[in-house]
């Protein structure tokens, strides 16, 4: 596997600002590859650095082999679809499209008709003559879509692209993005503050905070072994175990991660007091107590309810107490 | 909850009566525009389609197109093509000029440097307008500063060559048509930057890196993507310089050559020479010139952007 996108050391510092510090990533081809963080954690800059509208204060930024760093977004193999589309607002659908291809010198007759493929591509045909204005959020996106796709990108930087859709049109794109990623076999990097996005969608996942990478992995290593703290709790929901509670449990100082589904009520086992539950449809989420510290568990949601201030005792598999990094 | 039940609240009976309220505050704007405003306007209009006797100089009350013909009398359409030139040669190097100054402003001017910016262009506007231009009399005059930078620089030869040159030289700057057009274009400026700035400022800088990121370089951008979005603003600029030209009267007077522009033609007409019907038809003509402008900038799209 080619390596898509490169970055060697790469710090973009805004006066005081550290958006991005010391940055060593690399993504494959044809990957589908998410950039996770909360706002301002530097996933939003990373991609700016792919895409060139931001320059490296230090480091190196490799596209397909070749050094990045000193070129401009008009010559790298890249297109961006934008958080919120920015369609030229006065161009109609089909040139909007075909704009990539215009500024290249491809034939009107030529590019309106590769325009009109990339429409039908994201299921856009016959919207060619709209304007902008007059489509709704969720064909704005797929013109912006077919507007960076026609241009046979050798990287697609997504940023937040589903960000404005409602929940049921978020979840038919991320479906057909899969789907049209997989079917096109471009290097797919996707920037979202969603962790089930981001779970849901890519191959790999690098989780970002204040700058940095937290940890690179497939969804499966970022749920289920998360390397810090932080991910275990930004990625799903996680109890965060104290090294000295891990300590007492196990043997070993470090902090641990614990999922709440992976806690079950038994008849004997650690104590804990009942504080509270919250019913969420599907589950029922029960605050508890426990060795000073709260812990959520998870529950189907017809399990017996139980009152605040109640005794219950708890248990879980050894290899759900995931032990971090940080101890000490 | 007393008050709540009691009727007789200004505020309460607004509230319940939205029209009442339209209606209110919509009476004066709609008194002072449509008659003191609009009113005189078309007085003034109404004017020109009388004429003039000419054995005893009083107006006529008859409803005629002779004053109009009179427009097209060699000497008065001059009068107006002179004007029109000019207008239009002003509204192009003030669109050249500030749209460069208008780009630095709307893309990166921040904090500080946005207030010296406003400054800037608006503290002109905050001195008299006759002073001004008297001043830019005393920098154009073959006495005046400019002259002796020509000369200090041993640059006089170059000065005199473009003075030699017909149409826009003349015996020095301050009476020569170039010295009309750099005073208009001095004064009407900020009219063009302003609206300028504004229609930039509105194009979001995701279109502008939108553009870059699907191949075209920086002019490439400019040309497909700035320069229309920025129309809108350059039309409005343009109306203002356009038609402050076509209008103006102290310049031309002040400055330039002895050649009279329409605003002159309209002093005289109505003043000295006592002819009102033909002041009016020449008032007229930029009211027209302008409604074709305006076809012309709205059929070419100027507008859809809005």
């Amino acid at each position: 596997m080619d390596i898509a996108v490169k970055f060697d050391g790469v710090s973009r510092h805004f006066g005081e600002v550290r958006a991005i510090d010391g940055l060593d990533l690399e993504i494959g081809e044809g990957e589908f590859f998410a950039l996770l963080g909360p706002s301002g954690s530097g996933k939003t800059t990373s991609l700016r650095l792919i895409a060139g509208f931001e320059r490296p204060t230090t480091g190196r930024i490799e596209i397909f082999g070749s050094d990045a760093t000193d070129v401009p977004p008009y010559r790298r193999p890249v297109n961006t679809v934008f958080q919120d589309y920015a369609l030229f607002p006065h161009l109609n659908v089909a040139d909007n499209v075909a704009y990539g291809l215009r500024v290249a010198g491809v034939g009107k007759a030529e590019r309106l008709k590769a325009a009109d493929e990339a429409l039908a591509m994201v299921a856009l045909s016959g919207y060619g003559a709209r304007r902008p204005a007059e489509l709704s959020g969720g064909q704005r996106q797929r013109v912006a879509l077919a507007r960076a796709l026609v241009n046979r990108p050798k990287v697609l930087l997504l940023d937040e692209p589903l960000g404005a859709l409602d929940l049921k049109l978020r979840e038919q794109m991320q479906e057909e993005l899969k789907t049209l990623q997989r079917s096109l076999g471009i290097t797919f990097v996707f920037v979202t503050h969603d962790q089930g996005e981001a779970l849901s969608m890519a191959d790999r996942v690098a989780v970002f905070s204040d700058g940095r990478i937290q940890q690179i992995g497939t969804p499966e290593d970022i749920y289920h072994r998360p390397e810090t703290p932080f991910v275990a709790d930004f990625v799903g929901s996680s109890n965060v175990l104290p090294p000295d509670v891990v300590m007492d449990l196990t043997g070993i100082r470090a902090p641990a991660s614990l999922r709440p589904e992976r806690i079950r009520l038994t008849r004997e086992g650690h104590e804990a007091e009942v504080v509270g539950s919250s019913f969420t449809g599907a589950t029922t989420r029960l605050k508890l107590r426990f060795r000073g510290m709260p812990l959520t568990v998870q529950l189907p949601s017809d399990a017996a309810p139980r009152a605040p201030g109640s005794i219950v005792h708890i248990a879980w598999d050894d290899d759900a107490l995931h032990l971090m990094e940080g101890g000490a | 909850m007393s008050d709540a039940a009691s009727p007789s609240r200004l505020s309460d009976t607004l509230w319940r009566r939205p029209r009442l309220l339209l209606l209110l505050l919509l009476i004066p704007p709609a008194l002072w525009l449509g008659i003191v405003y609009l009113g005189a306007l078309f007085a003034l209009l109404a004017q020109s389609f009388f004429s003039i006797d000419d054995f005893t100089g009083l107006i006529r009350y008859e409803w005629t197109l002779r004053t109009y013909g009179e427009l097209f009398r060699a000497a008065n359409l001059d009068i107006i093509l002179r004007t029109v030139a000019m207008a239009t040669a002003v509204t192009i190097g003030a669109a050249i000029i500030a749209f460069p100054i208008a780009y630095f402003a709307a893309r990166y001017a921040r904090g500080k440097w946005k207030a010296v910016f406003y400054l800037g262009i608006m503290l002109p506007l905050w001195s008299s307008y006759l002073v001004k231009v008297y001043a830019w009399k005393l920098i154009l005059a073959r006495e005046g500063i400019l002259n002796w930078l020509f000369e200090t620089l041993h640059l006089g030869w170059l000065l005199n060559a473009y003075l030699s040159l017909p149409v826009v030289g003349g015996n020095s700057l301050s009476v020569s048509w170039t010295g009309t057009f750099l005073v208009f274009l001095y004064v009407w400026l900020p009219y063009m930057i302003l609206p300028v700035q504004a229609s930039l400022e509105r194009i979001p800088p995701s279109l502008i890196e939108a553009s870059g990121d699907l191949g075209a370089d920086p002019r490439a951008t400019l040309r497909n993507v700035i320069l229309p979005l920025a129309l809108p603003g350059i039309v409005a600029g343009s109306i203002f310089t356009f038609s402050l030209t076509l209008g103006d009267y102290i310049i031309p007077q002040i400055i330039g050559t002895s050649a009279r522009m329409i605003g002159q033609a309209v002093y005289q007409f109505q003043g000295t020479a006592g002819n009102i019907p033909l002041a009016a038809a020449f008032a007229v003509v930029p009211i027209v010139i302008m409604g074709i402008y305006l076809t012309i900038a709205r059929r070419a799209g100027a507008f859809d952007a809005l």
